[in-house]
């Protein structure tokens, strides 16, 4: 520690190559935080066994609608617990950039399969009472300035009315939230039945049945369960965890978690050879600095220690500014795109990659110049200056 | 003066130059009582700086015994030489070396942060020795802000902060005008006489050399004879 000082003002040697160089790693940091957080979205609900909510789809594809009768043979399932059904709405509200997920819903069984959502009881009575009434999460409350009370149009993209209208008119009742960081509250919702009444077709269809397991029982077994009882049906289902289910959405996209992983690659082996780079012409020159350090009595092992302290330094700052600004940015991506890729969420774990990433990133960049300083002759080195 | 500070026995120092052996040091003693102020005048490549390495622990001897102090420098491992040199010896150079990212005072301190001293320490004693060179008032002041004669100033209190006995100098005139090398070496005479420094100074320079209790002359890698100063 009382070598930080020395440490710091060789770090700040040249101010404007050690600038670039920790704008270089920021980026490559910053990358890493969004990429992270994106493929935390991705990989999340993998794991059936510990999920606590199962969601099923039509095996060939979710575009494909399920009937409503499914419900009451999924609830007579051994394993589960409660089940409710969603379906993609599809609209945008005042204009066709502002797309946000709506979903018609039973109130009562959805609110009880997450309790997670929060709100006051007044408000979730209110909503149940007024068939036209909907529920918005308090992100998109936020985002759009909705209030309760207000009465906001629909514009639907798919589900015409039976009277041929798209402008679908909605009562807000309530609003929720979460106290999960990760949670998403980017959606709309409203009643199954006042939908079901008033579109011009697919009457008695639900998008999807979102499962609740029993406690105790095996999320991989109840899955089966359920698919099971619809093998050979014209609607054949495909049941996962519900996360993977929202991550489906995404990896139409393509395979982003293996294009993600290549562009780390890559921008992590070009941070090496630039901070690499750096670290060599800083031990270059100042060849005969180090001799002197080495005349008046450091050892070699703590001139060796120098020269990697000032790689991982430099590795830190960029890296710690990176995940600073990553952050910021995530949350505003989580924001913006939740209602279609819940889950995005920089974790404790990723931050910890981000900091052992950033220290051996720092070893190896400075690991050879380190070496060379640390074998540095002094009579030769002193020759030469 | 009469206790020996430092023996050299039999010392020969011979490097390889592509395929040729080089002696530049052969069969050399030397005993340099404590408290001596000796300077060492030859030709270039006569040995000069090899025996100033020598006899600062930065390079071994082929062949032969150096001794400084108890010290058996000829025997010691790289870490045991650089624990010894950070409390046994200054080294003061042509060319200053100070490091230019660092003040005055934080060059000064450098050889302290191999001590036990905390911060506050460091500081104070980093500025008595400013203060012995006459630049106590210059220690935020960083090395391009500096004369060549304040930076040699400041090399030689970074050279005493940790109170060595031996002080090796090696052409510490060689880059100053006349005036500014009287004063340097006039400060090297006060760090002898005042201060009981052990000095050993390498120089071209003959007037240098009378600021000297002893002229040795070096040549073809032998003390060839002695005069008094």
């Amino acid at each position: 520690m009382k070598y930080f000082g020395l440490i710091w003002k060789n770090v700040w040697r040249k101010k404007v190559r050690t600038s670039l160089t920790i704008l270089s790693v920021l980026v490559a940091f910053l990358l890493f935080t969004l990429l992270s957080a994106i493929g935390y979205a991705f990989k999340g609900g993998q794991d059936a066994a510990s999920a606590e909510r199962l969601v099923t789809i039509d095996k060939v594809s979710l575009i494909n609608l399920l009937p409503i009768a499914y419900k009451n043979r999924i609830a007579s399932t051994p394993g589960v617990r409660a089940v409710t059904h969603a379906t993609w709405f599809g609209g945008y509200y005042q204009n066709e950039r502002n797309q946000f997920m709506q979903i018609p819903v039973d109130p009562h069984e959805y609110m009880s399969l997450y309790p997670e959502l929060k709100m006051p009881q007044e408000q979730f009575d209110a909503w149940v009472k007024n068939r036209t009434g909907a529920v918005i999460g308090q992100e998109l409350a936020d985002q759009y300035d909705i209030e309760v009370g207000d009465r906001i149009p629909i514009q639907a993209t798919i589900w015409t009315k039976a009277d041929g209208g798209r402008s679908w008119e909605f009562d807000v009742e309530g609003i929720f939230s979460t106290d999960d960081p990760r949670g998403v509250t980017a959606y709309m919702m409203f009643h199954y039945d006042y939908f079901d009444e008033a579109r011009a077709f697919g009457q008695g269809l639900v998008g999807w049945y979102i499962i609740g397991v029993e406690p105790g029982a095996d999320s991989v077994q109840v899955s089966k369960a359920v698919d099971a009882q619809f093998a050979n049906s014209p609607n054949e289902t495909e049941t996962t965890t519900e996360q993977a289910f929202s991550a489906s959405f995404a990896k139409q996209l393509g395979n982003i978690a293996m294009i993600v992983t290549l562009i780390l690659g890559a921008v992590f082996f070009t941070l090496l050879l630039v901070s690499g780079n750096t670290m060599s012409q800083s031990v270059r020159e100042r060849i005969s600095e180090l001799a002197v350090l080495k005349t008046l009595g450091f050892e070699d092992r703590a001139v060796l220690g120098i020269v990697l302290s000032e790689s991982i330094l430099i590795m830190l700052i960029g890296g710690l500014l990176g995940l600073g600004f990553g952050w910021v940015l995530v949350q505003g991506i989580a924001k913006a795109v939740g209602a279609f890729l819940p889950g995005i969420y920089l974790s404790p774990q990723a931050m910890l990659v981000a900091l052992g990433i950033m220290v051996g990133a720092g070893v190896l960049a400075g690991i050879f110049p380190a070496i060379k300083a640390m074998r540095l002759s002094i009579i030769d080195a002193l020759a030469r200056a | 003066m009469s206790e020996i500070l430092a023996h050299l026995t039999g010392v020969s120092r011979t490097y390889q130059k592509g395929k040729e052996r080089v002696e530049v040091l052969h069969n050399l003693d030397l005993e340099v009582p404590a408290g001596d102020f000796i300077a060492i005048m030859g030709p270039s490549g006569s040995g000069k700086t090899t025996l100033l390495n020598l006899m600062g622990g930065l390079d071994r001897p082929t062949s032969g015994k150096v001794q400084v102090g108890d010290a058996v420098l000829s025997s010691m491992s790289n870490s045991q030489l650089s624990h010894w040199r950070s409390t046994n010896v200054g080294f003061i150079f042509q060319f200053y070396n100070l490091l230019p990212v660092l003040s005055a005072q934080k060059n000064v301190e450098l050889p302290l942060l191999l001590t036990n001293f905390n911060a506050k320490e460091r500081a104070r004693r980093a500025g008595i020795a400013l203060d012995i060179v006459g630049l106590g008032d210059r220690a935020k002041h960083y090395p391009k802000e500096l004369s060549g004669g304040q930076e040699q100033r400041v090399a030689i209190a970074r050279a005493i902060v940790s109170d060595p006995t031996l002080l090796l100098c090696d052409e510490p005139t060689g880059d100053l005008d006349r005036e500014t090398a009287v004063e340097i070496l006039t400060l090297l005479q006060t760090l002898n006489r005042e201060h009981g420094k052990t000095i050993i100074m390498v120089t071209h320079d003959a007037q240098a050399a009378e600021f000297a209790n002893r002229i040795m002359i070096c040549d073809k890698g032998t003390l060839e004879h002695q005069e008094a100063a």
